[in-house]
């Protein structure tokens, strides 16, 4: 443990001594001066009719970065089923604490608290990727705000009540939807005359929740695919409980 | 005092760099490790914001104010979600690992899991 802690401070200075030549080659914070952002920040509102440049950027002008993006979530999803799937010759009951079945909570606060929540995470999730294009927000963060619902109804029921509200054949046909949809809102663009993922539909008027075209309906599909990547992710980690309990 | 602030987030990003190559250095389970790992990351949204901001500038969010506004740089913001997407990716997956191994070796000390099993 010396030894390793004595070969992480020479490593740690070296790196640390790096970093900091770097970092003085910089413009100081606040002195930005690059061209790129200035130019989409004049042209998006023009171009898209979209007042959140940021999701301009990442549904349009890196529109593609953003379908490799959404694959990379898509791919961790099936890593984590391939890794944690059931093998022949797993023992089937082992005592280990961590697996073991959990109980419905035996409170009044916790489930009034569910219903509350529930509500507000499923309209704030909504709320979020279909406004991606006018204010901060978009399918990624809507996404996994949306995952959040199944949740907290798991952890305020039973596990029957969680399969019941996202059942395995629910996300996996939504995770696939979802990742399909923007390629294929992608090739309307070809099928256009257009390049892959450029603007097809109506423009409407910017800061209007029907605006940005082809912006609002890949927020919708990445919207759809994060929230079922995550809830998926979920059954996967709790599937020894869910499997006990129902 | 603007002289300190102009580098502070540079300084914060090596901070968290160097701080989260130590926790794995020094970790002794795995689920700890990859907390460490994704402090370690966190360094990159640090630097990234830091890089475009422009002093005085707001959210590049026009909704609500006149076009020609300074805004900060979008293209580095839209990068950091990516950033942040793939670091929940790579958690997930380290953590599916980790289980995997502590159903394995019923351990997550890496100390323990040197010998190998054919």
């Amino acid at each position: 443990m010396r030894l390793r802690l004595v070969l992480f401070a020479a490593g740690a200075l070296g790196l640390g001594a790096a970093y900091f030549a770097a970092a003085r080659g910089l413009p100081p914070v606040g002195g930005y001066s690059g061209a790129y952002g200035e130019v989409l920040n004049a042209v998006s509102v023009g171009e898209r009719h979209a007042t959140d440049v940021v999701s301009a950027v990442n549904f349009d002008y890196r529109g593609l970065d953003t379908l490799g993006e959404e694959f990379i979530l898509f791919a961790s999803v099936l890593g984590v089923a391939t890794i944690l799937r059931k093998q022949q010759g797993d023992e089937e009951d082992r005592d280990e604490p961590a697996w073991q079945a959990r109980q419905a909570p035996d409170s009044d606060a916790v489930r009034v608290l569910g219903v509350w929540l529930v509500p507000l995470t499923v309209s704030f999730g909504l709320y979020m990727i279909s406004h991606g294009a006018v204010s901060p927000g978009g399918g990624f963060q809507g996404g996994v705000v949306l995952a959040t619902a199944p949740l907290v109804i798991y952890l305020c029921a039973t596990a029957k009540t969680f399969l019941r509200i996202a059942p395995p054949w629910l996300t996996k046909a939504a995770e696939a939807i979802g990742a399909g949809g923007y390629v294929v809102i992608g090739c309307l663009g070809v099928l256009a005359g257009k390049q892959f993922l450029e603007n097809v539909l109506p423009l409407g008027t910017p800061g209007a929740a029907w605006s940005s075209g082809t912006i609002l309906f890949l927020n919708l599909t990445v919207g759809i695919a994060v929230a079922a990547g995550f809830v998926e992710l979920l059954a996967i980690f709790i599937e020894e409980v869910l499997r006990r309990e129902t | 005092m603007s002289s300190i602030l102009a580098w502070l987030p540079y300084a914060v990003a090596g901070w968290l760099l160097l701080w989260g190559l130590y926790g794995i250095v020094k970790s002794r389970n795995l689920v700890h490790l990859i907390i460490c790992l994704v402090i370690l990351q966190s360094s990159t949204y640090v630097l990234l914001l830091a890089i475009g901001y422009k002093a005085g500038a707001v959210a590049p969010v026009f909704a609500d104010m006149p076009l020609g506004t300074p805004a900060v740089d979008p293209v580095v913001q839209a990068l950091m979600l990516t950033d942040i997407v793939v670091e929940a990716t790579v958690a997930a997956l380290l953590l599916a690992l980790a289980v995997q191994v502590y159903q394995r070796a019923g351990s997550l000390d890496p100390r323990e899991l040197v010998r190998l099993e054919g």
